[in-house]
C-alpha cells in the first residue's frame, strides 16, 4: 500500500467505562476500558481521548491502543507529562467506573495488517503500538511475521517489558548495562539483521527517537517508502 | 455529552479571542507530527511546480522562488492535534505570486498539494489565494528546520495545520475536489479551526 491507497473510515464520538487503573510505573498510568458501539481496530491505530468539564471546557488527546481487536476492553498506556492537563488527569484523578469520551479508532496507515513481515522500533511509550501488534500476531498464531526493537533508558522505564521479552522482542537500554550488552542507543549493525524478510518498518516514539529510528532503517538500507513513523512531542 | 468527574479547566485560553474550540496554547512548544520519514531534501534538486488547470504551467527552482517579491506572516497556527500557537513568524513567498505567474482557469476551484515524499492534502483554491497562503522556508528569521517541514513547506494557518503541506513540491489546479492523505484518513476536507472542522463528518 502506497500513502496514496489509504482507506478511510467515519468515527464518531462514543463513550467508555474505565474497566481496569494501573499506575506501573512513576510517570505511567495503564486503563482497561469498556467501549460503546466499539468498531475493530487493526494493530497501530490510537483513539481521541476527550475530557469535559462543568463549563463545557473540552480537552482531547491521541493516545495508541496497546490491546488487538478480539480483548474484550481496549487498553491505553499513556505517559503522564508535568503539567499535562489529559495525562496527569487520567494518572491523578481518574478512577475505575469512570466515563470518558472517546472516539477511533483512527489512523489508517501507522496500523499494520498482521500479515506483510515487519519490523518495530519503538521507544519509550512508543512502544505502545507494537505491544497491539505483538498480541495480534499472537493471537492469529503468526508471531513470526514480526520483530520488535524495543529502546528505553531502563527496563524499568520501558512499558510492558516484560510481555515484550516474553514474545521474544529485543531490548536496547541506552543508561544501563542489558545482558552484556553495554549501554547506549541501538547501532545499525543491531538493526540489520532484524531486517532480513522484513516489507514494512513501524517506527514510534518521540521526534529525537524518531529520527534516529528512520537513520538507523536508511543506514541499513531498508527503503524509505516503507517506513511509517509515528511520533509524539510534549502535547500533554 | 457528560461532563467528566473531577475534570476542569486549567489551561488559560491564551489571548482574548484567538484560541479556536478545543484548542490549547502550547506556548514555546512546536510539537511534531509527521506521517512518514523526514527527508533530506537538497535545495539544488527542489522544484516548486504550478500546473493543472493553468495557462501557464510552471516550475521555479530555488533561486527563481527566492526572486519573487517575498512575503511575511505573523499570526498563529492550529493543529487539529488541538495545540495552536501564536505569534509565529514565517517567511517566503505567497501563493498569490505564483498563481499570477501560472494564472489559473475559469474551472480550476480547488487545488492538491503534493509533497516530495508523496503526501498530499486538497484545498479549495479560495483558501490559498487573497494572501492567505504562503511557500515559506524561514521561520522566526531562521531556516524552516527540517523535521518542521523545512527547506520549504506550504503556509495556510487559517486552516488546521495539517494543510499547510511539509516539503511542498506542487500545486495542481483542478475542476473537482479530490482528497488528500489525512482526508482520505478521515480528516475534514476543509479544516477550519473555528467551526472546529477536525473530522468527516464534523
Amino acid at each position: 500500500m502506497s500513502i496514496e491507497d489509504v482507506a478511510p473510515r467515519t468515527t464518531a464520538w462514543t463513550i467508555g467505562r474505565i474497566i481496569e487503573k494501573q499506575l506501573p510505573t512513576p510517570t505511567t498510568v495503564r486503563l482497561r476500558m469498556h467501549v460503546e458501539d466499539r468498531q475493530r481496530h487493526w494493530p497501530g491505530q490510537h483513539y481521541l481521548v476527550r475530557l469535559r468539564a462543568p463549563d463545557d471546557y473540552v480537552a482531547q488527546r491521541s493516545y495508541s491502543v496497546a490491546s488487538d481487536s478480539e480483548d474484550p476492553l481496549v487498553e491505553f498506556l499513556v505517559e503522564k507529562l508535568p503539567g499535562g492537563e489529559v495525562s496527569e488527569f487520567l494518572a491523578d484523578v481518574a478512577e475505575v467506573g469512570d466515563v470518558l469520551e472517546l472516539r477511533g479508532p483512527i489512523g489508517r496507515w501507522f496500523s499494520w495488517d498482521v500479515r506483510t513481515p515487519a519490523l518495530c522500533l519503538v521507544g519509550g511509550t512508543g512502544v505502545v503500538p507494537a505491544v497491539a501488534m505483538t498480541r495480534a500476531a499472537r493471537r492469529a498464531g503468526r508471531p513470526e511475521l514480526l520483530r520488535v526493537l524495543a529502546v528505553a533508558r531502563s527496563r524499568e522505564e520501558l512499558p510492558y517489558a516484560d510481555e515484550l521479552a516474553r514474545a521474544g522482542a529485543s531490548l536496547a537500554l541506552t543508561r544501563v548495562a542489558l545482558d552484556g550488552r553495554p549501554p547506549g542507543p541501538p547501532t545499525a549493525s543491531e538493526v540489520a539483521p532484524l531486517l532480513a524478510g522484513v516489507e514494512i518498518a513501524f517506527v514510534c516514539g518521540s521526534s529525537r527517537f524518531a529520527q534516529l529510528g528512520e537513520a538507523l532503517l536508511m543506514e541499513s538500507g531498508f527503503p524509505v517508502e516503507k517506513i511509517r513513523v509515528e511520533q509524539f512531542g510534549a502535547t500533554g | 455529552m457528560p461532563v467528566t468527574r473531577g475534570f476542569f479547566r486549567k489551561r488559560p485560553d491564551g489571548p482574548e479571542g484567538r484560541l479556536p474550540p478545543g484548542q490549547y496554547d502550547t506556548g514555546s512548544g512546536w510539537p511534531v507530527l509527521t506521517a512518514e520519514a523526514t527527508p533530506r531534501l537538497d535545495v539544488d534538486a527542489w522544484t516548486m511546480t504550478v500546473d493543472g488547470l493553468v495557462d501557464n504551467p510552471t516550475t521555479w527552482d530555488w533561486r527563481q522562488i527566492h526572486a519573487l517579491p517575498g512575503s511575511t506572516y505573523f499570526g498563529d497556527i492550529h493543529c487539529v492535534t488541538t495545540w495552536s500557537k501564536f505569534d509565529t513568524t514565517f517567511t517566503g513567498v505567497s501563493v498569490d505570486e505564483l498563481l499570477n505567474v501560472a494564472v489559473p482557469q475559469d474551472d480550476a476551484t480547488f487545488v492538491m498539494a503534493h509533497s516530495t515524499t508523496g503526501y498530499t492534502t486538497n484545498l479549495p483554491i479560495q483558501d490559498l489565494t487573497g494572501g492567505k497562503a504562503w511557500i515559506v522556508w524561514e521561520y522566526d528569521g531562521r531556516p524552516l528546520p527540517r523535521e518542521h517541514g523545512g527547506p520549504v513547506r506550504l503556509l495556510v494557518p487559517h486552516l488546521y495545520f495539517w494543510k499547510s503541506a511539509k516539503w511542498i513540491t506542487r500545486l495542481e489546479l483542478m475542476a473537482h475536489d479530490r482528497q488528500g492523505f489525512w482526508e482520505r484518513n478521515g480528516y475534514h476536507d476543509r479544516g477550519d479551526p473555528w467551526r472546529e472542522q477536525r473530522y468527516q463528518g464534523d
